[in-house]
This record gives C-alpha cells, structure tokens and sequence, in this order.
C-alpha cells in the first residue's frame, strides 16, 4: 500500500517537470501558433548553458539559473525576430520545417561544442534532502521543488496574461493577428516576446531536468514528445490543463514502471492516447476557437 | 511652438493644409487583372465626415485596407496628418491615429469587452492603462455596452458586436475613423441609435470616412459623398446632389433610389 501511495506522489511530482517542459510549448503554439519541433532540444541548449555558468563562475545552479535567464531570453528573442517571424504565416509548413531543421542545428551544434557525454547539474546537498511524511514516506526536495515551480509558473504566466496590458496582447494576437495590429499591436514584437518568455521557462525546466537525470545533446526530442502529450492532454490553450497533462503522463510512468520497469515509457505514452481517443480536443479545451 | 500649436488647426486663416486630414494621391490596387482601387485621388478635411457609395466589388473596402496597410498599394501615396504613410505598417498607422470598423464585427472573442478596449487605448495611444481606464469606460457608457463589460466578447449578440466594433475603434483614440457598413443588418430604431452616437463621435472631432448601403444612415451624418464603381471614383460633392446625379441613379437602380 505504502507503495502505491509513493508511486502516486512521485508521480504527481514528476509530472510537475513534464508541465515545466510543456508549458513554453504551450505558450508558443498558443500566442502564435506555432508548433516549436526544436523545443526539447532548446532545453537542452538551457540546461547547457545552466552547466556552463555554474562550472565556469562556480556558481550554485539555482544563482545560475537567474544569470541564465535574461541569456535565454535574449536568445529566445534573437530566434524569433531573426529567423522564426520569418517562416510565420498562413501556412503552416514552412515554421515546421524550420524548426525542425533548427532541432538538428541545436543537437549538432552542442555535440560539437559539448561531446556526447553525459552531464548532471550539480544541486549539492538538495539532491539528496527529502521531507518525511510519516508512515515510512518521504518526497525528495528536489522532485517537490520542481512541482512548486511549474505551479508557479503558471500562476505567474497566468497573472501576466490576465491582468497585464502585455498579456492582453499575447491574447488579442493569439485571438486575431491582423485585428491586433490595427489595435497599434506589433504583432513580432509581440511574438519576439513571447519566445523569449517561452525560454525563461525553458531555462527553469532545463534546470530540473539536469538535476534529475543525466543529459546530453541527444535527449531533446524525447523531452519534446512528452511535451506534445502534456500540450494536448490538457487542451490546447490551457495552462492549467498542461500541468494536469503533465501530471497524468508522470503518474502513468511511475506507475507503469511500479508494475513493471520496462512499462514505464510506454505507459506514459498509453495514457496520451487513451486521452486522445476519449477527449479528442484534450481535458480544459479552450471556449472559443 | 505659437506656430504649429493647435490653434493653428481650425484658424481660418492658417496655411490651408492645415485642414487635411487623409490625402490619397494616384492610388491603385490590383487582384490579377481586377482594378479594385484605380487612380483614386481623395482629400478629407480635418474634421470632416465623408461618405462612400457604391455597389458591391466597387473598390470601396479596398479603399479601407490600403489606408489601414491591412494592404500595399501598387502605386500611389496616402498621407495622414501630412505625414507620408503609404510605407508605414498596420500597427504604425493605429498609433498614427487611424481607425477601423469591420463590416462583419471582429472582436477579440477570447478577450472580455473591457479587455478588448483596453487593448487599443494602451497599444495605440501608447498610454499606461491606469490613465485609460476611465477613457475606456466612456466610451463603453456611450456605446451602451457598460453592462457587458466583464463578458467575454464571444457571447455577444449582433448588435453588441457592432457596438463593441465601433467602442474598440474608439478605445485607439483615433483621428481618423473608418466605418465600414455598421448600419447593416440593424433594425431602425438601433440604426437612429447608431447615427446619434456616430454624430456624437464626430462632433467631439473626429474626422470620419463611412462606406455605408444605408443610404439615409449616411446621409443624417456626412457632409460630403464619393461614388466609387469599377474602383474609380464616378462622383464626388454634395450628398443630395450627389445621390440625385444620373450615374447614382443608374449604380443604384433596382437597389435604393
């Protein structure tokens, strides 16, 4: 039972670094509809550059976040005003393409710079800290640290788009470009913003992911699917419902893995489907489309 | 500063394009071998409201679009307020001071009608939104949509669309406002409505250019009407005179008289 009991809750809180990894994807598809094939790989490009602060100033990971996150940002907005604002359009191929072809530039780009090996981020003590909750059960501080963060993050995405003039025209623009613009909006302004915002995030997941498990060059697109599946299970649009995308793909692996190591991964991706036959428009769709 | 304050705008004696508003010079547009807007040449007075008739496919929401940059003109400049603008994009030309209603109200579903506004008044006017906020719920007052603020655009009726199309127009504190077909599909007594508020509107200075099929809509509010047909400009001057002159008459056979 105690057993069970744990699976649930690491679960849960793994699910809180699937939302972290979708949530900027979500927020990309969302205000420009744009569907970011490079995003898993734009993690690791976040979780490398985490490494390369912490290593090179011999900084804490969390001090190095806060360095990295005006950089991610700066390069997020780069991306978009240089080469994504480009590919947008009333079709949707050319963004697809582009991203996919900037996934294969990331991946090669690091395994250049990096190697293939495997890195960590390095938490020191908090790696190992947990909290007991009685009864022979403990949740890892990190592991509760990376739910609390994807809760906050959506409140505070959510806060922006809510009662900020700046959110408004994420949603006026998402809403109807062309109508925004005649409302003074600079739409790739606007666009530019938002993918820097996306990699603010992107740099907070990065962060969980290293200190998690081992990464290198390679595991991008991995991170993305688990992304996708966490977007559409909640609903296109629906912050809230990502994180519950999250959460139902991180129970479904541990889980699975508890009945079975082997069944963990595709468990996961069962769930997703499962979702997608019952649900098709996902869990919190948007009213208005 | 004595020389170019505002003063300057309605003294009968200023320099005389002082009193231009919108100046279209030479304009064209075409779709493949369809002339939409061909060599139209347009003056509107500051504080001006202009009307444009015209059957459908006559170049008239063209005409719109190549103000607003929603498109480029194959030839031709517009100048708004004197400044040349034919290059300037959509956004710059809302800050610029124009405005724009569609004839079939696109409102912002996702965002309530309060948000909508806001929208405008902070990104066109590029004002903070706490000086806008009692701006934004004027208009809503005066456009009868105050009950319907905290609704999400989405739920509203035609109607309300129509209102909340002219509301968001104003929120962007235009100089220039365009009106296309927002008398269509009214019932009479919320077309008389409509006309007050746009006479309102146009008292308190604004400069305005209609396109409207009502035709008595349009003629309780402007001082001067343009025909266009075949995108080209047929007929221009007084609008009694106007909708009296034989080319109307024959545009307008079996239409409206």
């Amino acid at each position: 039972m105690i057993g069970w009991i744990d699976t649930v809750i690491q679960g849960v809180l793994l699910g809180g670094l699937y939302a972290l990894f979708a949530v900027g994807l979500s927020l990309i598809f969302g205000i420009m509809r744009l569907v970011n094939l490079a995003h898993g790989d734009l993690i690791v490009l976040a979780a490398f550059v985490i490494l390369v602060i912490s290593r090179a100033l011999g900084l804490n990971i969390f001090v190095a976040l806060v360095l990295a996150a005006p950089i991610l940002f700066g390069i997020g907005y780069a991306l978009q005003h240089f080469l994504l604002n480009r590919t947008l359009g009333r079709d949707i191929l050319p963004p697809l393409l582009v991203t996919f072809g900037l996934s294969i530039i990331v991946q090669n780009g690091l395994l250049e710079a990096f190697s293939a090996d495997s890195r960590r981020l390095d938490a020191d003590a908090l790696e190992t800290a947990s909290i007991a909750l009685g009864g022979g059960l403990a949740v890892g501080v990190m592991p509760l640290m990376t739910l609390v963060s994807a809760v906050a993050v959506i409140f505070a995405l959510n806060y922006l788009f809510y009662r900020l003039p700046l959110g408004r025209a994420f949603r006026a623009t998402s809403d109807d470009p062309e109508i925004a613009q005649l409302m003074g909006v600079d739409n790739r302004r606007i666009f530019a913003l938002a993918m820097g915002l996306a990699m603010v995030v992107t740099a907070i997941a990065a962060l969980y992911l290293g200190t998690r498990a081992t990464f290198d060059p390679s595991i991008g697109p991995a991170r993305l699917l688990y992304a996708f599946e966490a977007v559409i299970i909640g609903g296109l649009g629906s912050l809230w419902g990502t994180l519950a995308g999250g959460v139902i793909i991180g129970l479904a692996q541990t889980i699975g893995a508890h009945i079975n190591p082997e069944w963990q991964i595709l468990a996961g991706h069962v769930a997703f489907l499962v979702v997608l036959v019952l649900r098709p428009r996902g869990l919190f769709p948007r009213a208005v489309d | 500063m004595l020389l170019y304050g505002p003063h300057m705008l309605d003294a009968p004696g200023g320099r005389s394009d002082f009193r231009v508003m919108l100046e279209i010079r030479q304009l064209s547009k075409s779709f493949g071998s369809l002339r939409a807007v061909d060599n139209v040449d347009l003056v509107v007075e500051r504080r001006a409201a202009l009307g444009i008739v015209g059957p459908n496919g006559a170049g008239k929401s063209t005409l719109f679009n190549l103000i607003t940059g929603d498109l480029r003109p194959d030839a031709g400049t517009v100048r708004l307020d004197h400044r040349d603008i034919t290059a300037a994009t959509p956004y710059e030309r809302s800050r610029a001071g124009i405005a724009r209603t569609y004839q079939v109200p696109q409102p912002f579903e996702n965002l309530t009608v309060f948000e909508n506004l806001l929208v405008g008044a902070v990104y066109a006017q590029g004002r903070r939104e706490h000086e806008i906020t009692d701006f934004c719920a004027e208009i809503l007052e005066r456009t009868h949509l105050m009950r319907r603020a905290d609704s999400p655009a989405g739920s509203l009726t035609l109607l309300e669309r129509k209102r909340l199309e002219l509301a968001r127009a104003l929120a962007t504190g235009p100089k220039l406002l365009l009106l296309d077909e927002i008398a269509g599909g009214l019932t009479e007594g919320e077309c008389q409505e409509l006309i007050e508020t746009i006479r309102l509107i146009h008292a308190a200075g604004t400069t305005i250019v209609w396109i409207e099929h009502i035709v008595h809509a349009l003629l309780a509010v402007v001082g001067r009407l343009i025909v266009l047909d075949f995108g080209r400009m047929i007929a221009q001057g007084e609008p009694q005179v106007v909708m009296r002159s034989a080319e109307v008459r024959e545009i307008y056979m079996g239409i409206e008289a």
